[in-house]
């Protein structure tokens, strides 16, 4: 069954008396395990579909299915619980508590869905440790590097064992190679049985993918399957 | 059920852990509160100390005396027309103690003050009361030492004296006062008795505690000249509730003595202690309501720094509110973690301030009676809590409704 099943969504803004499509007529499905890349130029519609897909956002017009629930009509306590469980986020600015420290950080999103301290504990540890960042759960925001902190930010994503990890522009505020080895470990996890979408405006980011939609003025441009699909030779585990 | 304690603990620990980031902010709104929490409970706790002294000090004038006087103690009346009337004196108090049949004890009171000597120790501006022996009757004296000077002394105005606890701690600190020899304005004075612990500092120079008394010949032959001064009959019903017969007989005898025709007014009062009650407690409600009222209002301005504070608070951390909600925290969630947030400021204020108001008032305690009340520290509490959680609602309402798109693209 698919995971996400949307069809012919739109999304209008109204700013002023003006009307922004920011969406037009857009209707895919994701399968589970898949690993897509949306791709477009800025203004095309992606933030608002990755929006839309991250239950952050509604549609105006349209359906949109999620395991074969129905989330256009779901109210905002509904909307925050399939955010908790069902989805992982990875943003482009980390978007980290810059006051709690990295295991704090990991174990929001259970405390959010009530599991106990002892718990998850344990599970934002082993999280952690599976980002590689065993010897650095104690440290604040601040006093990581980019990757760590990028890290920090995917090991909360993979907490809840959620459905799709969404990542917004993973990538966008790393330098390449730190952004490699971010591309790898995004890897591994889809190598575990992950389903992944990407949003991307780089060529090379998005070919990590093994699907990638081009999005054009808030309408799919094009939607094909990766014939040379970059893949890592070589697994990196933590970065110290 | 389970699920919301676990949901306030979570977000207790979350608005310690926003408190703590921000310890100069915190610690300058919770000020705010504190002050108000420490003024007001002081305030409470002196009204209610004066009240405890003034309740206390007051029924050791027996609420079955009356004291008929040219002077009212409350009247509308101008105060020449009062003055106007004719003196009491010793001849009318002769008078009314053989007509009067209801009072088990009637005794003619005049005052003066003096200074008291002895040795190198001296009480400046006692208040000398000159009556008979009859006077400890019309009170619920009890003594430390010695006995009430006798009629035999009172009748022959011998130069005899009762002190008050308060005078026998001034001028005799190691209790030995009783045989002794004392200087009233420049009379000798043996001291035939002291009394015990009577009244409350709140009746001033009234206590019996800083009082002298002597027979009331004998403040006619020393200190004030007969029929330039009134006297004051007390008179004792015989008890509470005759008060009221006794008076109805003090009035009709009281005007065949002064020779009242039937159209005449009275020309003298019958005072009593449930006069000075009423009065009193007209008064301190008015202080307690102005008082709670204006302490009040700064406990109010300590509010509004909270719901100040906690606007810019969410606004600053709309980011954070994004993040929050982007990981699934609910309306709830975000709600009561601002409210946690405000109502901790509070408490912990209100707690602060209590402990000041708490040592403020045993400090003051030297000087004036303070008395804190176990619902004062609950009311305090109650209102800190309450404080918080008013102020902190609309700040914490706007946070719960940001959107979590644009409040994670806030900059």
């Amino acid at each position: 069954m698919n995971i996400i099943n949307i069809e012919h969504i739109a999304k209008i803004y109204e700013v002023g008396f003006e009307q922004v499509h920011a969406l037009r007529d857009v209707s895919l499905k994701i399968d589970k395990n898949e690993y897509v890349a949306i791709m477009g130029p800025s203004g095309s519609g992606k933030s608002t579909l990755m929006n839309m897909l991250g239950c952050l956002d509604t549609p105006t017009t349209g359906k949109y299915d999620f395991k074969g629930v129905s989330v256009s009509e779901m109210n905002d306590n509904e909307l925050a619980r399939i955010r908790n469980k069902e989805i992982g986020f990875v943003f482009q600015t980390f978007n980290l508590l810059p006051r709690s420290d990295a295991l704090h950080n990991v174990e929001l999103p259970l405390i959010y869905s009530g599991i106990p301290y002892a718990e998850r504990r344990e599970k934002a540890e082993k999280a952690l440790a599976d980002v590689g960042l065993a010897d650095r759960m104690r440290h604040k925001p601040n006093e990581l590097s980019g990757g760590q902190r990028q890290r920090v930010a995917v090991a909360r994503a993979l907490v809840t064992n959620p459905a799709i990890i969404l990542a917004d522009e993973p990538t966008g505020n790393l330098d390449s190679k730190t952004g490699e080895e971010i591309m790898q470990l995004v890897n591994e996890i889809h190598e575990k049985g992950n389903t992944i979408i990407l949003v991307t405006h780089e060529e090379y980011i998005a070919e990590h993918a093994a699907r990638i939609i081009r999005l054009k003025d808030g309408l799919v441009a094009s939607d094909e399957t990766v014939e040379k699909r970059y893949l890592p030779n070589d697994k990196i585990s933590g970065v110290n | 059920m389970r699920y919301i304690f676990f949901e306030i603990k979570e977000g207790l620990l979350i608005a310690f852990r926003a408190l703590r980031s921000n310890k100069v902010r915190t610690s300058l709104t919770m000020l705010g509160i504190f002050i108000g929490i420490t003024v007001v409970v002081l305030m409470s706790t002196a009204i209610k100390g004066i009240d405890n002294s003034f309740q206390q000090g007051i029924s050791a004038l027996g609420s079955d005396v009356l004291y008929i006087d040219k002077w009212a103690w409350f009247s509308n009346e101008d105060w020449w027309r009062l003055r106007n009337r004719k003196n009491i004196d010793m001849e009318d108090y002769e008078k009314f103690k053989e007509l009067a049949r209801l009072p088990i004890a009637v005794a003619p009171v005049i005052n003066s003050q003096q200074t008291v000597k002895f040795q190198d120790r001296r009480v400046e501006g006692v208040f000398l009361n000159g009556s008979s022996s009859d006077y400890v009757k019309t009170t619920n004296f009890t003594f430390d030492q010695g006995r009430f000077y006798s009629e035999v002394e009172s009748n022959a105005s011998r130069q005899v004296a009762v002190i008050g606890s308060e005078i026998a701690k001034n001028l005799f600190p190691r209790g030995d006062a009783l045989d002794k020899t004392i200087k009233v304005g420049g009379a000798n004075f043996k001291i035939v008795g002291v009394l015990s612990e009577q009244g409350s500092f709140i009746l001033g120079p009234w206590n019996p505690d800083n009082q002298v008394f002597i027979p009331i010949g004998s403040i006619f032959k020393n200190f004030v000249a007969e029929h330039r001064g009134t006297v004051t009959l007390n008179v004792r019903a015989p008890n509470p509730s005759l008060v009221e017969e006794t008076k109805a007989e003090a009035e009709g005898v009281m005007r065949k003595v002064r020779g009242l025709k039937y159209d005449e007014e009275n020309d003298f009062s019958i005072n009593q202690q449930e006069g000075l009650m009423d009065n009193y407690n007209s008064v301190v409600g008015v202080i307690q309501i102005a008082g709670l009222f204006i302490t009040g209002l700064s406990l109010f301005v300590g509010a509004i720094g909270i719901m100040n504070i906690m606007f810019v608070s969410v606004r600053e951390r709309t980011r954070e509110i994004g993040i929050r909600k982007a990981i699934g925290a609910r309306r709830r969630t975000i709600l009561s973690q601002f409210l946690l947030e405000s109502t901790a400021i509070c408490i912990f204020g209100g707690i602060a301030g209590l402990i000041a108001a708490v040592l403020g008032s045993m400090m003051l305690n030297q000087y004036f009676p303070t008395s804190i009340q176990v619902d004062a520290v609950i009311i305090a509490i109650g209102v800190s809590a309450i404080t918080g959680i008013l102020s902190g609602f609309a700040p914490a309402y706007t946070a719960s409704k940001l959107d979590p798109v644009d409040s994670l693209r806030y900059e």
